[in-house]
């Protein structure tokens, strides 16, 4: 058993990298992560480690690429804002092919928004808000110990696929203390990194970032190695959790603080007879088209909730290809109309009862 | 007629030049030619892909030439920036990372805080690259101290895209935006970056320097040296400014080139060392 703590999600970014083994941290303050700022300037000079408060976001995520590209594990943070001026070079990292983990924190958009929370990035962060064919690996947690868990995940993903992984927090999950339990987890064998630009050495050859001459030669191979990386991801990557979905007649589908609140209607619905489930990817893309898909088969509706105007439901209405109906409930369903607005377990229990006495 | 191939001579390829060869003067005597100028050994047996009259290639001979008599090749990591001048990063025989336009420096402070200040890291950028989009860049990472070098290669406009203005091109100087020639009104002012950077605490060495005749070629050899080993002694940033000749964006011959640097860049850009200090508090 591992070492017991309360603290918050933001923190357990940083105990997550820590025990992940990332020594390199980047990041500029932007609220609502600043917390994982703070800790990686408190923590990571105890261990030997390189922190740099850097004066833009640019800088955080260029300074990322030049140290993940000596091979190391390092990363970066921010939130929506932040993350849209770093799209830009996590594009350019897809293209050389490094591992980078990046979390964002969400809060309300669109531009400056509100420093609250919301879920309005999933479009940016999942369908590759960059230029070019990419698509970053989006991991999204429910709650401070599976932070800890994904971050170690993420890690292990970028080395494992060397493509650049983003953690999807939000405000909620970042600002709420949680217990934790620390632990470091072994995901097993990784290939190694001869790539790395250490300096040649006694290297017989040079590494360049990217590879200058299979970009002079042959752009094609890039295109065609990068397109058959993606199908490999999709095809083993893909993760999710599914709750009471034997026997429901409706289903929930939600990520990060939102499946929270889910989670919460279903335990205040399945004692009052209503048969609701949950479906709850944890990984964004791959999205879990397949189990959604095959449910949709069976049930007669599905319930979206997400705090924005609708960004996920596109991929869930894709999944289910017309065969139930697709309901959404979005950030209109806050309880207040200003920024501190949330959608609330009881809002989600009227919508579910809604539904299925319509039906 | 056909010619004869002398099988005892080796030919670099492309270029042709002899790189040694043993000649029969007599029938049996035998010359050994001894090599007395060559490529620096830390450069590829390559042709340059730049433009005829282009400096660019020069400067790669600088910095080859730097590198290996400080004899760093080892440990060095070089840093490109986007532009012409990036495509020398292909022709030395060390590690690269190529930068995002403008963001060489934070590139390069990445590389060399996460193998904790081992490697020797320079960058190479040009002036548009440098000077425009990656001003606050550069003048943030001298603000932090780093321990980098920077190659500033000031042709006085975007050679790459085609001759568009920089924030270099001097007054009146005709580019593809601004056909009638540089106006302060609407347009601003050559930029001083060597100079600018030299009032920073950070700044270990600042010089500016010319590629227009051989004195000058090995004045800047000097300064080239004298930047990397500033970097090797852990004083600070240093950083050389090189005027460079880039003839179809100057619209000119080579040599016209050279001599309009001579003429006009010169008297906007003075040749010197702006800052040199062994220690920064």
């Amino acid at each position: 058993m591992g070492k017991k703590l309360l603290i918050t999600g933001n923190e357990a970014v940083g105990y997550g990298a820590i025990y992940a083994g990332c020594r390199n941290y980047f990041g500029y303050p932007i609220t609502p992560q600043n917390e994982v700022v703070e800790f990686f300037a408190r923590e990571l000079p105890k261990i030997g480690g390189n922190f740099v408060q850097t004066e833009s976001e640019l800088t955080s995520i260029n300074m990322l690429y030049g140290a993940v590209a000596t091979g190391v594990r390092a990363m970066t943070s921010s939130s929506s804002t932040g993350f849209s001026l770093m799209q830009e070079c996590i594009a350019h990292m897809a293209y050389c092919s490094l591992p980078a983990v990046i979390v964002d924190v969400q809060r309300g958009g669109p531009g400056a928004g509100s420093t609250q929370t919301a879920q309005m990035d999933y479009a940016q962060v999942t369908k590759g808000g960059g230029n070019g064919d990419y698509y970053p690996l989006v991991l999204a947690p429910f709650s401070v110990q599976e932070i800890f868990e994904l971050i170690q995940r993420a890690f292990y993903l970028a080395d494992k696929y060397h493509h650049p992984v983003i953690v999807l927090s939000d405000a909620i999950l970042g600002q709420m203390m949680e217990n934790l339990e620390l632990y470091s987890i072994n995901f097993g064998p990784l290939p190694a990194k001869d790539w790395a630009a250490t300096g040649q050495g006694e290297r017989k050859y040079r590494n360049t970032v990217p590879n200058i001459w299979t970009f002079f030669n042959n752009y094609r191979d890039i295109i065609v190695n990068l397109g058959k990386k993606y199908q490999e991801i999709t095809d083993n990557e893909v993760r999710f959790k599914t709750y009471e979905i034997e026997d429901a007649e409706m289903v929930i589908v939600a990520y990060g603080s939102s499946a929270r609140i889910s989670l919460e209607t279903l335990r205040r619905l399945r004692p009052e007879g209503y048969k609701v489930g949950l479906i709850r990817p944890i990984t964004l893309w791959p999205f879990p088209t397949k189990i959604i898909r095959e449910t949709s088969h069976r049930v007669r509706n599905f319930l979206v909730v997400e705090d924005s105007l609708g960004q996920l439901v596109e991929d869930v209405e894709f999944a289910v290809e017309g065969r139930a109906g697709v309901h959404l409930l979005g950030s209109l369903a806050r309880h207040l109309p200003t920024s501190s607005g949330m959608i609330f377990p009881k809002t989600v229990s009227e919508e579910v009862k809604n539904i299925l006495c319509h039906k | 007629m056909k010619r004869k191939v002398d099988e005892n001579v080796k030919r670099e390829p492309f270029s042709g030049r002899i790189i040694s060869s043993t000649i029969k003067e007599n029938i049996d005597e035998k010359v050994e030619r001894e090599i007395v100028y060559s490529r620096p050994e830390c450069m590829h047996d390559l042709p340059t892909i730049l433009c005829p009259g282009c400096q660019h290639g020069l400067i790669y001979r600088l910095i080859g030439e730097a590198i290996d008599e400080l004899k760093i090749r080892g440990h060095c990591i070089g840093v490109g920036g986007v532009g012409c001048h990036a495509m020398g990063m292909g022709m030395l025989k060390i590690d690269a990372i190529m930068a995002l336009h403008g963001r060489a420096p934070e590139v390069a402070t990445g590389i060399k805080r996460s193998l904790h200040g081992k490697p020797i890291v320079f960058t190479v950028q040009g002036d548009g690259d440098l000077a425009a989009i990656g001003m606050g860049d550069m003048i943030n990472a001298v603000n932090r101290g780093e321990k980098l070098t920077t190659i500033f290669c000031n042709n006085a406009g975007y050679g790459t895209t085609g001759g568009q203005m920089a924030p270099t091109t001097l007054l009146d100087q005709v580019t593809t935006t601004t056909p009638e020639g540089r106006q302060p009104q609407g347009f601003g002012y050559p930029i001083h970056v060597a100079e600018l950077l030299a009032t920073m605490t950070g700044m270990a060495f600042s010089a500016r320097c010319a590629l227009t005749s051989p004195a000058q070629f090995n004045q800047a050899l000097k300064t080239v040296k004298t930047a990397f080993q500033k970097q090797i002694d852990g004083v600070g940033y240093s950083f050389v400014e090189i005027l460079s000749a880039c003839p179809p964006t100057f619209k000119k011959t080579p040599l016209e080139s050279i001599k309009w640097i001579m003429s006009h860049m010169l008297e906007e850009y003075p040749l010197g060392i702006f800052k040199d200090v062994d220690k920064i508090p």
